[in-house]
């Protein structure tokens, strides 16, 4: 074990004004309730909060809702659905953020089982976007007695929405002096509404920041009490700017204080079947992590040289896929970086324990310059994004950038993809000193995005256009004359308005679906198929492909109908797994979710169940596109830097490989061709094959070629609900 | 996925060569899977190897040997996110 961390105990404290702050509190609102415990998952009642009238009131969960939707991101997108109309937008009052944790969500016998899901309509994109999300939030809501929180309205000042389950008292409080940033305003709030040191583990608080006041791409914190640490640690709803929906309502927090933590809170129907499956994993994690993920002293950071080795790692705004420097940022100096030997799950019972912190340190920049703080990672994502893709190679600048983006209440990848762009802007002469306000920001320039960070939470300069995310930057780089407008779409790295996470898809056709053909937006939680396919050559045709991404963002997506991390399902695997048919679904790992499922609700779920409760809400969330005038083949459509190279260097850097397909499968010879010819014709070949992907990937999903779900699809799903059929017929479904 | 007849890496260079997830890969006398892993920079850990279509353990990567010719399959799993 490495001797060179620091003390992880120490960092700069935040509570000196703890009691002035306070008695600036005035209740606007206080409301009893009863507190109670979920039976079998489900407590059946949410609750509703409207900021605009200062009003809260329980719903009653239905059973056809419980069916339809299960929990987590399926109740979020129901209620978001009868809350807002087709031109609702994210500013107006009536959109809401839903925030929901699933029936599983809770249970301490099993890893990966305390995720909240976050729901709202995105100001990046316009349409539903949902995050996972760990912390003790959602679990500790729902120990108070609660399903889920709706929060609609636009408070007319500062508040924090505080739930006190031992009190059964919900609050609605002006709260004026706390600064918004999440690691101060967690710390401020654990120690304001717990009773004493015993009691900061079952506060939570959600938080967003400055950085979320003026961008599009906030994100939410969500805080869990590290009693070794002493220290309010984060998780980040990060994706779609929900932040920046929380902080438009003038919520500063939200804040649960929850029972203490027992084993069947629950009250599951069969503790026994859930405690038999979670012996076994965590004696797998226990015994073969170190020789698999090493997820307990590295985190998903693991992925850094590997995903660099395979030539995934983006660089330089996903031109490249790896560079000589990626040993600076790699796995080997975050086991020294991360304190190891300390428990870091981020909700009870994780035995894969992988929200790493690195402690002590000393802050060079900004507001908060010489404090000493804990940094929540890095992950692989902060990692290949804020420093690969930026061409900054330097672990010290990584855990700047890492701490500003969470604290600031912004979202790491969307920061990272979008910094990645406009240093390929500057280097192409899109940009200049004249057109960024001074900002130099060449490759490499870690000081500059720092700089840019901090405009953009100060609501300052080109800190404020970056903000805006990539979609609107492009608009107003092509609007303002400064760049052709070609060129920006193909090196823009978003769909749908959302920026994409951190991997290469260029020579994974499968990969390029499964971010584009995502509901969402370009997020590797629905599938990632690039070793499947690219390494493996598992998924020689387009109907093999279509199969896989119908499977796997159906079987993804039902973690966040349950609270549940996708972690544990493959980033461990049993012993004898690849004796296992189909060992990349990892077979053994699926019949502990049916049994957890079983277990928890009484309702026998098979791994068919899993595929058929997903795919309602899959559906669903389509239609709800469709409803917002989104959702079909056009806007499924990727930026070409995902499918291919665009320009010439890109090209030439992986000539042997283009080349060899424009022999091999597109029949053409290389030889003699300037680079420009031959990357049109790639391009083309490479087009119209992601045009056959829809194809086929409609096809298998029940859609129409336009990628509509058609009235029969909804018909057997069970979601064949009035609006929506109408919905879809108006379309041609 | 095997290998198109006729592309490169079938049959008719197994004697010096091999193929590894449909590809060729140049042989030589005492190579063993991790020979083949090292070469082919798969340094993933979650993977399956089978050569010629029995299983490696996943221990046994530094001693087990690849004949001239073999078909290896290297199954990299899923991670991450
Ligand atoms: S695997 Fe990691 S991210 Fe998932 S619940 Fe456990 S500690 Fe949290």
């Amino acid at each position: 074990m490495s001797t060179t961390t620091p003390d992880y105990t120490v960092r700069t404290s935040y509570t000196d004004d703890l009691e002035t702050m306070k008695a600036a509190h005035r209740v606007l609102l206080e409301v009893p309730f009863t507190p109670s415990e979920p039976e079998r998952g489900y407590n059946m009642r949410s609750l509703y909060v409207d900021l605009t009238t200062l009003t809260v009131k329980e719903k009653q969960v239905t059973p056809q809702m419980k069916d339809l939707f299960v929990g987590g991101r399926g109740f979020g997108l129901w209620y978001l659905w009868n809350a807002t109309t087709p031109t609702t937008r994210w500013n107006d009052p009536e959109n809401e953020i839903v925030i929901a944790p699933g029936p599983i969500a809770g249970i301490t016998q099993y890893p990966g089982t305390g995720k909240s899901l976050v729901v709202s309509i995105s100001p990046l994109t316009d349409i539903p976007i949902d995050c996972n999300v760990g912390g003790y939030y959602g679990p500790l809501l729902k120990f108070c007695g609660f399903d889920a929180i709706e929060i609609q309205g636009k408070a007319d000042r500062e508040v924090v929405i505080v739930v006190d389950g031992p009190r059964g008292v919900i609050r609605i409080e002006e709260a004026p002096l706390e600064p918004p940033d999440s690691h101060v305003l967690s710390e401020i709030f654990t120690h304001m509404y717990a009773t004493g040191p015993e009691d900061y583990r079952n506060v939570s608080v959600v938080s967003a920041g400055k950085g979320s006041d003026h961008s599009y791409i906030g994100c939410l914190n969500f805080s869990w009490w590290d009693p070794k640490r002493k220290a309010a640690r984060l998780k980040q709803a990060g994706r779609g700017g929900v932040g920046t929906v929380f902080r438009d309502k003038r919520l500063k927090a939200l804040v649960v204080r929850g029972p203490v933590i027992k084993a069947d809170l629950n009250h599951v129907a069969d503790r026994a079947r859930i405690q038999k499956v979670g012996s076994v994993i965590n004696k797998e994690i226990h015994d073969l992590d170190a020789q698999q993920c090493n997820m307990r002293r590295q985190g998903t950071a693991h992925l850094v040289e590997v995903m660099d080795a395979y030539d995934l790692l983006p660089v330089k705004n996903f031109q490249y896929g790896n560079h000589p420097d990626t040993k600076n940022i790699a796995s080997w100096v975050w086991d020294k970086r991360f304190t190891q030997g300390i428990p870091d799950g981020c909700w009870y019972g994780c035995t894969m324990s992988c929200s790493k912190g690195a402690d002590g340190h000393v802050v060079k920049t900004g507001p908060y310059k010489g404090d000493v703080v804990t940094v929540d990672g890095p992950e692989y994502e902060n990692a290949a994004g804020l420093a690969a893709n930026c061409g900054i190679f330097d672990p010290d600048w990584l855990l700047e950038s890492n701490f500003y983006c969470d604290t600031y209440g912004v979202d790491t990848i969307s920061y990272g993809t979008l910094c990645a762009f406009v240093m390929e802007c500057w280097q192409r002469g899109i940009l200049n000193a004249e057109r960024t306000g001074g900002l130099d920001l060449t490759w490499g320039n870690a000081e500059a995005q720092m700089e840019m960070l901090h405009q953009m939470a100060r609501g300052e300069g080109f800190g404020v256009i970056a903000g805006k995310g990539i979609r609107q930057m492009k608009r107003i780089f092509a609007e303002n004359g400064w760049g052709d407008p070609k060129l920006m779409n193909d090196i823009g790295m978003e769909v749908k308005g959302l920026e994409y996470s951190q991997y290469q898809s260029k020579e994974s056709l499968a990969q390029q679906g499964g971010y584009a053909l995502t509901n969402k937006g370009p997020q590797h939680d629905e599938a990632w198929l690039i070793f499947m396919d690219m390494v493996n050559k598992h998924l020689p045709t387009f109907e093999d492909k279509a199969e896989a991404l119908h499977y796997f963002p159906l079987f993804r997506t039902w973690f966040g109908l349950n609270g549940l991390c996708k972690l544990p399902w493959n980033d461990i695997e049993p012993a004898n797994n690849a004796e296992q048919p189909e060992p990349a679904k990892v077979p053994e790992h699926v019949h502990n979710y049916c049994e957890i499922a079983s277990g928890v609700t009484g309702i026998e779920v098979t791994k068919e169940k899993i595929i058929e409760q997903s795919e309602k809400v899959y559906n669903f969330q389509r239609v709800f596109n469709l409803r917002r005038g989104y959702g079909k083949r056009e806007h499924d459509w990727p930026p070409y830097r995902s499918v291919g190279p665009v320009t010439v260097e890109e090209y030439e850097s992986r000539a042997e490989r283009y080349d060899k397909q424009m022999r091999e499968e597109i029949g053409v010879d290389p030889e003699g061709r300037t680079t420009e010819e031959k990357i049109a014709i790639t391009r083309k070949y490479r087009e119209d094959r992601y045009a056959k992907l829809c194809d086929a990937v409609y096809k298998r999903r029940g859609w129409t070629t336009d990628g509509v779900p058609t009235v029969e699809t909804l018909k057997k799903l069970g979601i064949d609900l009035p609006e929506l059929v109408e919905l879809v017929k108006q379309h041609g479904g | 996925m095997d290998p198109k007849p006729g592309a490169p890496g079938a049959e008719a260079d197994r004697g010096t060569r091999l193929v590894v997830n449909g590809d060729p890969l140049d042989w030589f006398e005492g190579m063993t899977v991790r020979d083949v892993l090292r070469a082919k920079n798969y340094v993933f850990k979650l993977i399956i190897v089978t050569v010629n279509g029995a299983l490696v353990p996943r221990g046994s990567y530094d001693e087990a040997p690849v004949p001239a010719g073999a078909d290896v399959k290297v199954v990299h799993l899923i991670s991450g996110g």
